[in-house]
């Protein structure tokens, strides 16, 4: 008697969903081990935390604030994916967008008509993200280069430029020791919804998530990357140029990180400062896995995970646990979620004895 | 340059470069047999705490050690068993170890930041420290470093010249001919993911029991990233690993010194750039170049699971 | 080493769909090399391959020497003495010779000593004049080279019996006389080697013994003193093949939509595909080329499709020349490739997205897709060609391969083709799903020339109103339909035996 793996011819609808339930509530229930060994009461942990994101219209809509960039991310490196390609670099390309914008409203906006500041920063933005990908993006299209650690590696690069730009020579004269750029001027704020933080970037993050739903359902270009990314060998024998494609691809990809990062600096924080970098761009591979490189999907998962993150936020203001249990809630919801999936790939069976038969 | 200021690069170099040699040596290991782990980061994070910790509590710097490796080699088995076992993204579940590996450190960290503990000497070496230059540079350094030095020819040996270093090689290669051969593909891939965690925990208790003693959030700040940059810029190879870390601490200390000495020959902030722009370089050359790529290219299995028809 | 008889009893092996091995009875006597020969889907392999303990009978046993024996793996097999060499090699292509012999083989110590092992791969291979250098890497060796060092890994793990499945396939001239003469003194030590093949006359060179297998079946056992001649063996290979009659009203051909005219091309690896190829394709009529899988079909297909060059000669599409590299102007090719859930389809998505994927640009408007209208047209499509399917939003992957079959041939018939090339078009097909497939080929035939590529004899005679062999990359005659005298040549043609004409 043994137990067999077989992989399923499609993969399971009711077992796809029934399994992420599952892998909701045992994360759960690790955290909870977790908050327990360090002495804490799990259920006034979580309750904490529920208030924390839902308590209020307020917290609520922090929670909006916190998914918007983390939807932006999911999206940028979704719609990598949909081509096979792995855009690990979404952190380095929000931090493009946000010098690129930055520029445009420390620099150009005191020349400019007041109705183009904006919309020339987000132009800014997504194209500064976008060459970013451009470069790994390039040496993989061309080059055959692997795109994981390029990616990655410029992510470094990146902040290190941003942290030169704002300690140096961005840095606001009179800013008495804080390291940033000076505010922006009014004109390039993002309005936000008042009585809240939430900004102009969540239109953007909807409307891009529209955008992608029905550019890749609807256009030539939409099939001919999900063709791409299903069977490459297919693609060429029906003539679509690959490289072409994977160009595109990451211009569009980093530049929707890049609105991420226009968002966060015109729309949060109204200078180039320490706090644009905090891992968006990581937790978006996460968002965009987990909402299986669908808008729809994303935008759910981006205000669950931001909610985690909230919830931790408020545990540690009130019950001075750290906020990263939100992190660890995340990681080990990613893991369980990884075996629920492969329960929807294979299936379990006992039998008489094992079979060898061979790939026909 | 006089010779006492390159003696003190060359210390800050090697004291700077050690966490990433211990986690690029281990990930040289587990790449070398076809897995990717992307979440060293987050092993050497859970490394570096278990390990100050355990030492705090046991007053026993080697037990500090253990436990770090430990720590690290439970989590990548969770790694081996979620890539190789369920044949889950490789990708997606090194991100998320170095997510967990992030949360859970700074999580179960909190209450001790700050707290002074145990940390290691320098144990100078009678005779070899006199010699001139890199005497003091080589042989002041505290233990670990010492078991870093034999630690990379050992690798090097193993991999080549002994019969479980040819299997885990071709494990990595070609799986397929591995198997046939009678090699058991799966067990190596797990025992060597095993390891490079075990390697990324060591690398981590270093930083928190001698290079930055204490317990710091993020106290790794990126050097798993790095390490898993060397192994590429190695090419996979344990000599060239211990160059690339060496490397990267030669520019750490070079930065430092430029600040110290407020030298503003190169900006600071381009010499942070340039191991990982030095890292992209590499990987375009090791593509392109048929002759690199012939003679040492990365394991030509890596990423893949390995299916046994009639599994 | 020993004076062991091997024997296989009664062995039976189902894969799905078919029965390969049905109650084959071997004996393997030592200092023998034993031929096992048949056509493509004999079940030579599937025998061997449960000889050398890859795969495990449904029934039947091994006996070694009397005993029977039980392999769970390959690791088995080779430590009873029993190792195969297959058509695709098991090499680490970036170490050396020595690395790969050494592989897996136990050592007392576990440090390696490699002068040691290089000095003996050196003695072993000079001893069964196999020159290899044991330093050189496999990815710097010629594919007979690295033959050799398969070879090598056997002899080094003294095997008693050696497999060697198709191995001339790979090697030049020269090469396969090296090989025999490797062959005959390995037999000469007193192991037995089986040679599996599909050429006769390697067969009557190198044989003490000849195994025919024929549709899962042994259907001989001799030694080449009891053949008479070559094309006994073809027979006894190939049998009388039954023409079935297929209504084919005869249509007369119109002008030449394909041609070649003596053109040559290389395989993947570098190695002669195909030589001096010349025939024409008429509209209104089917002209299939026929041969044993392996033969040079693949490579020139790809050189028509233009996804691989030519090396000489001249090819001709629609009276307009090509080979230069790029594809013809497939809207109006239809090309039915023979991999169908790899290059022909899109596993994962739906079947609307499946059909479009030649025929896209005519559902399209400025980068917009007109969406209501494919979806119409898709579904106007599976129901002409009756293709069964759970829903229009079921993945390709769920077909079956013959509604997957019949889903490609919707998709390239759609674009109203003036030439068609289908490439085993019912490989794996039922006898449902091909009679759809014959039947949809014949009504084009009116209105395009096609080319029809098959390792299937009764389907080529059924369909084709003139046909040609190949074999070894070179065409050997073609003939029209009709002539009865020629047909009873193709058999033996495909297995290379060509009667002097």
């Amino acid at each position: 008697m043994r137990l067999t793996l077989e992989r399923r011819l499609v993969p399971s609808q009711r077992a796809v969903w029934a399994g992420q339930t599952v892998a909701v509530l045992l994360a759960f229930a690790m955290g909870a081990a977790v908050l327990r060994l360090t002495g804490a009461d799990p259920l006034a942990a979580y309750a904490v935390m529920a208030e924390g994101a839902l308590g209020s219209l307020y917290n609520l809509s922090e929670v909006v604030v916190k998914a918007i960039p983390l939807m932006l991310c999911g999206l940028a490196v979704a719609v990598a994916a949909r081509i096979q390609i792995w855009n690990i670099g979404g952190e380095g390309q929000l931090v493009l967008g946000g010098i690129g914008a930055a520029g445009v409203a420390l620099f150009l906006s005191p020349h400019l008509p007041s109705a183009i500041v904006l919309p020339l920063m987000l132009a800014a933005g997504f194209l500064a993200g976008g060459l970013w990908a451009l470069i790994p993006g390039f040496l993989r299209a061309r080059l055959e280069v692997n795109e994981i650690l390029t990616t990655l590696m410029l992510n470094y690069v990146a902040i290190f430029w941003l942290e030169h730009l704002y300690f140096g020579p961005w840095r606001d004269p009179m800013g008495m020791g804080f390291p940033g750029t000076a505010m922006f001027p009014d004109v390039a704020w993002l309005q936000r919804l008042p009585g809240t933080r939430i900004h102009l970037g969540l239109c953007f993050a909807l409307l891009a998530a529209l955008l992608l739903h029905w550019i890749l359902s609807r256009t030539r270009w939409g099939y001919e990357i999900r063709v791409i990314g299903e069977n490459p060998r297919a693609a060429r024998y029906a003539g679509m140029r690959i490289d072409r494609h994977i160009l595109w691809v990451m211009l569009v990809s980093g530049g929707l990180a890049g609105v991420a990062g226009m968002a966060e600096v015109s729309g949060i924080h109204y200078r180039l400062q320490q706090g644009l970098a905090v891992g968006y761009g990581y937790t978006g591979i996460i968002v965009g896995w987990l909402g299986r490189l669908h808008p729809g999907g994303i935008l759910v998962v981006s205000l669950f995970i931001a909610g985690l993150l909230v919830g931790g936020d408020q545990l540690q203001a009130v019950m001075h646990l750290p906020s990263s249990v939100g992190l660890v809630l995340e990681g080990t919801l990613l893991f369980f979620v990884l075996g629920s999936d492969f329960l929807s790939r294979y299936r379990l069976r006992w039998r008489k004895e094992d079979p060898w038969t061979p790939r026909a | 340059m006089d010779a006492e200021s390159l003696t003190f690069i060359l210390s800050i170099a090697i004291r700077s470069s050690a966490a990433i040699l211990f986690a690029a040596i281990g990930e040289v290991f587990t790449e070398r047999s076809g897995v990717l782990n992307l979440g060293v980061e987050g092993m050497m994070l859970m490394g570096a705490l278990s390990g100050f910790v355990a030492a705090h509590a046991s007053h026993s710097l080697a037990l500090g050690l253990l436990a770090a490796m430990a720590a690290g080699g439970a989590l990548a088995l969770v790694h081996g068993f979620f890539t190789i076992t369920l044949r889950a993204n490789q990708v997606v579940c090194g991100l998320a170890l170095t997510i967990l590996g992030i949360g859970l450190s700074s999580f179960l960290g909190r209450p001790i930041i700050g707290t002074v503990g145990m940390r290691f000497t320098p144990w100078p070496i009678p005779l070899l420290q006199d010699i001139p230059v890199l005497g003091p540079a080589l042989f002041q350094q505290v233990p670990p470093i010492y078991a870093g030095y034999l630690l990379v020819p050992a690798a090097w040996l193993f991999l080549f010249h002994t019969r479980p270093g040819l299997n885990l090689r071709s494990v990595g290669e070609n799986p397929q001919a591995a198997d046939a051969a009678g090699i058991p593909v799966n067990l190596i891939r797990y025992g060597w993911t095993a390891f490079g965690g075990v390697m990324a925990g060591l690398g981590g208790a270093y930083l928190s029991l001698a290079y930055t003693p204490g317990w710091k959030e993020n106290m790794s700040a990126g050097q798993g990233w790095i390490a898993i940059a060397m192994v590429i810029f190695a090419l996979w190879n344990p000599w060239r690993a211990a160059l690339g870390a060496l490397l990267f601490g030669a520019v750490n200390a070079l930065q430092f010194t430029f600040e110290v000495r407020q030298i503003t020959l190169i900006p600071s902030y381009i010499l942070r750039m340039l191991p990982y722009l030095f890292t992209v370089a590499i990987l375009v050359i090791i593509t392109r170049s048929k002759g690199i790529r012939r003679r040492a290219a990365a394991p030509a299995a890596l990423g893949l699971p390995f299916e046994r028809e009639g599994f | 080493m020993a004076t062991t008889l091997t024997s296989m009893q009664g062995i039976t092996k189902r894969f799905p769909g078919t029965l390969a091995n049905d109650g084959i009875d071997l004996e393997i006597a030592p200092g023998v090399v034993h031929a096992l020969l048949g056509e493509n889907g004999a079940g030579k392999s599937t025998l061997m391959n449960i000889l050398s303990g890859r795969y495990r009978p449904d029934a039947g046993e091994i006996l070694i020497g009397g005993t029977p024996v039980r392999f769970h793996s390959p690791r088995d097999a080779l430590r009873a003495g029993i190792g195969m060499v297959h058509q695709h090699f098991l090499l680490v292509a970036n170490q050396t010779v020595a690395e790969n012999v050494a592989l897996g083989h136990k050592t007392p110590r576990a440090i390696l000593c490699w002068s040691r092992i290089e000095d003996e791969v050196r003695r072993l291979s000079e001893a069964y004049r196999l020159p290899l250098d044991p330093r050189a890497r496999i990815d710097e060796l010629s594919l007979g080279q690295q033959q050799r060092v398969e070879i090598l890994k056997l002899l080094y793990r003294q095997a008693d019996i050696l497999i060697l499945d198709e191995p001339t396939a790979v090697l030049t001239p020269g090469e396969i006389d090296e090989l025999f003469a490797t062959l005959r003194r390995i037999a000469r030590e007193g192991r037995s080697v089986i040679f599996i093949t599909h050429k006769l006359e390697e067969v009557m060179e190198i044989a003490d013994r000849i195994t025919i297998l024929r549709r899962g079946r042994r259907v001989a056992d001799l030694t080449p003193a009891d053949v008479e001649n070559r094309r006994e063996l073809a027979r006894l290979m190939v049998g009388r093949e039954v023409v079935l009659r297929v209504d084919r009203t005869p249509v007369a051909p119109g002008e030449t939509v394909l041609e070649l005219r003596s053109c040559s091309g290389q395989g993947d690896r570098g190695q002669r595909a195909f030589q001096r190829v010349s025939f024409a394709v008429r509209r209104g009529e089917i002209f299939a080329i026929v041969g044993v899988a392996g033969n040079g079909q693949r490579d020139l297909v790809a050189a028509i499709t233009g996804s691989q060059r030519l090396s000489g000669g001249q090819l001709l599409v629609f009276g307009k020349p090509h080979g230069a590299g790029g594809p013809p102007p497939m809207d109006r090719i239809a090309y039915i490739p023979e991999d169908r859930a790899g290059t022909g389809s899109l596993p994962g998505l739906d079947l609307t997205d499946n059909l479009l994927l030649t025929t896209y640009p005519s559902f399209c408007r400025r980068g917009v897709f007109r969406r209501e209208a494919a979806r119409r047209w898709a579904e106007a499509q599976l129901d002409q060609f009756h293709v069964v399917a759970p829903s229009l939003t079921a993945s390709a992957r769920q077909l079956s391969g013959g509604n997957l079959q019949k889903l490609i041939l919707a998709r390239e018939l759609s674009k109203g083709p003036d030439l068609i090339i289908a490439e085993q078009p019912t490989h794996g097909l039922d006898i449902g799903a091909t009679m759809d497939v014959w039947d949809e080929l014949l009504r084009q035939r009116a209105r395009a020339g096609i080319l029809l590529i098959s390792g299937d004899l009764r389907e080529a005679l059924s369909l084709s109103d003139r046909i040609a062999v190949i074999f070894r990359g070179q065409l050997m005659g073609v003939f029209s339909t009709d002539d009865e005298d020629a047909i009873a040549e193709i058999g033996p043609m495909m297995a290379g035996v060509v009667q002097a004409s």
